[in-house]
């Protein structure tokens, strides 16, 4: 009896030891986390801080380097009084829908087409030089043929950004199909499975891996193709803001669509995190995820 | 060196009979039959050569033989997955021109599909064939229920251990009941207890569809304890050396326990007696690669 009351009590004891563990690990981790962020938050004041000041006292010349409260009066007046070509709302939208517009087509045809060239290798031996040939060249020089052909309008920004987007999803998704575990596909096979249906169950869900990692450098290459194809001749968009600020000297204006194309970037990487999470649920988590949010 | 090799022990009367399906369906029956692949470099390379082999309907056939010696390679020409260059393949009486029907394949690495749940890929095998969603997953359910792993339906893969990946290629190998299972050395990624584990269950299983099984291992007392037969293959380009009738009783019971049977070690004797000699000439080939090699290495 008292033996039993023993070993219970250190059971207990051990249990609250766990318990003590436990809480003083929960505690490590919050603090760790209170510590970075106001590391993070450090870091961004002292620069924006350091920047005004600078432009202040004169170190630097808020003429050509601008100045954070410049920029926040710029950004204000913009979407108060509208900027040139109508309202500021007006130049994000129309940004944003090339660069959607564009994302969806060179994903799309970056897929059919990485899946179709896996699949048959026969197509593969024929156009694997011409596409290698067209992917050495600097493919955003072709944003200046595609306003030749298509006008100012939206058509040759989406075209731009489709370009520059299909190639990085087409190699992925060539490489994924490639990389399919053989195994997989004669087991399939075996089991009564046409080539399509191999296709759906097997080489797809497995490319689809390589494809999702490469949607995140295509949705940068979109805002990218969109941009540019705006520089180079347009009537609407942020690419057009920029241009127009360049050439009159306007360093905060510059600044402030820039940090308005970044934020626009930044939700969509949050918008694509979240797909990619759900795409790739049935993935074991690796200890690699800690890393990469880190980054 | 005879290709017959040592004498084929005295079969057990009666046990053929119980082995064998009624309907005849799964045999297969290799007839001189030579596989040559073309590396990419252009080079020829034989993998088995005029192999002859018989698999009556419901028999039990492991087949053993050093590495590299054409194991696998027999069963990708069974399965229908390549063609032979010379001789015949064929299977239930019919030669083999694509995907053999009524074939199954268990492979070494378990072939489930990672972002599917245990249920959908037990399922894929009835859905290819034709039948709606809705009844493969409850034939899967069945089968899942039928190897022991109810309540894992929703898992994943990858959130199974070693053997219970592999009860569920089993289930999703049997869903389709076959005539012809063939199984790539299923169990060598397991450890050694969960082997013995799902080398019985494979007989209680293969004991209620009887479909006829061709099992490749280099395990030979794997091969002894499961098999009606054992096929002995030489050293690459693999041939038929020999081949033993097993006439242990069935069912065998415990495959760990049937070890220590007079009989077993009796058989076993025998067939290492083959297999040896193939073992270490498929050894010395090798070190004298690796040795060419070395001296390549050495002069460069």
């Amino acid at each position: 009896m008292s033996a039993e009351a023993l070993s219970t009590g250190a059971g207990m004891a051990a249990a609250s030891d766990e318990a003590t563990l436990a809480a003083a690990a929960r505690a490590r981790v919050q603090k760790r986390k209170r510590e970075v962020i106001l590391g993070q938050v450090t870091v961004l004041f002292v620069i924006v801080a350091g920047w005004q000041v600078a432009a202040l006292t004169g170190v630097i010349d808020p003429f050509f380097f601008g100045s954070p409260w410049g920029i926040v009066v710029r950004l204000y007046d913009w979407m108060l009084n509208g900027t040139a070509y109508g309202s500021f709302w007006l130049q994000i939208w129309v940004t944003l829908e090339e660069s959607i517009l564009g994302f969806i087509v060179g994903v799309v045809s970056g897929i059919i087409c990485g899946v179709a060239l896996g699949e048959i290798p026969y197509l593969a031996d024929v156009f694997g030089p011409y596409i290698k040939i067209v992917n050495a060249l600097p493919r955003i020089v072709l944003g200046s043929i595609f306003v030749m052909w298509l006008g100012l309008g939206l058509p040759s920004k989406v075209l731009l950004a489709a370009v520059l987007v299909f190639f990085v999803v087409f190699f992925n998704a060539f490489q994924g199909v490639r990389s399919v575990d053989r195994n997989l596909i004669s087991n399939a096979r075996i089991l009564g499975a046409s080539r399509l249906q191999v296709v759906r169950h097997v080489v797809f869900p497995s490319a689809m891996t390589w494809i999702i990692a490469s949607l995140h450098v295509a949705l940068g290459f979109s805002i990218i193709g969109a941009i540019v194809g705006e520089f180079l001749g347009s009537e609407k968009g942020l690419g057009l803001v920029i241009a127009t600020a360049q050439n009159t000297f306007d360093a905060n204006g510059v600044f402030g669509a820039m940090l308005v194309i970044g934020l626009l970037a930044l939700s969509a990487e949050w918008v694509m995190a979240k797909l990619e999470k759900r795409l790739l649920a049935w993935q074991p988590k690796g200890n690699g995820d800690s890393t990469i949010q880190g980054l | 060196m005879t290709d017959t090799g040592p004498a084929p022990a005295p079969m057990a009367s009666g046990r053929q009979g119980s082995a064998t399906r009624t309907d005849g369906a799964g045999g297969v029956e290799l007839r001189n039959v030579t596989k040559r692949f073309v590396t990419p470099t252009g080079a020829a390379m034989t993998a088995i050569r005029d192999v002859t082999l018989t698999v009556e309907p419901g028999q039990f056939c492991a087949v053993v033989g050093p590495t590299g010696c054409g194991k696998s390679t027999t069963l990708t020409l069974a399965a229908g997955l390549e063609m032979p260059s010379a001789g015949s393949v064929r299977v239930s009486g019919e030669p083999v021109t694509g995907i053999t029907k009524g074939a199954s394949f268990v492979f070494q690495s378990d072939a489930l599909l990672p972002w599917k749940p245990v249920l959908d890929n037990v399922a894929l095998g009835p859905m290819f064939r034709g039948m709606n969603k809705a009844e493969a997953k409850e034939r899967a359910r069945d089968w899942l229920r039928t190897v022991g792993l109810a309540g894992f339906e929703q898992h994943y893969p990858h959130q199974l251990s070693g053997g219970m990946r592999k009860r569920v290629s089993l289930a999703a190998a049997l869903i389709n009941e076959p005539s012809m299972l063939l199984m790539d050395e299923p169990f060598s990624a397991l450890d050694v207890q969960t082997r013995a584990i799902m080398s019985n269950e494979l007989l209680t299983l293969w004991d209620r569809q009887k479909p006829s099984v061709i099992f490749v291992t280099h395990d030979l007392e794997e091969a002894i304890g499961l098999a009606d037969k054992v096929v002995v293959i030489t050293a690459g380009p693999g041939t038929v050396k020999a081949e033993f009738e097993i006439d242990l009783p069935r069912p065998r019971g415990d495959v760990q326990s049937i070890r220590f049977n007079k009989r077993f070690l009796e058989l076993y004797q025998q067939i290492w007696e083959a297999l040896r000699e193939e073992v270490d000439e498929a050894y010395a080939r090798t070190s004298r690669t690796a040795d060419r090699a070395q001296a390549a290495g050495g002069r460069v």
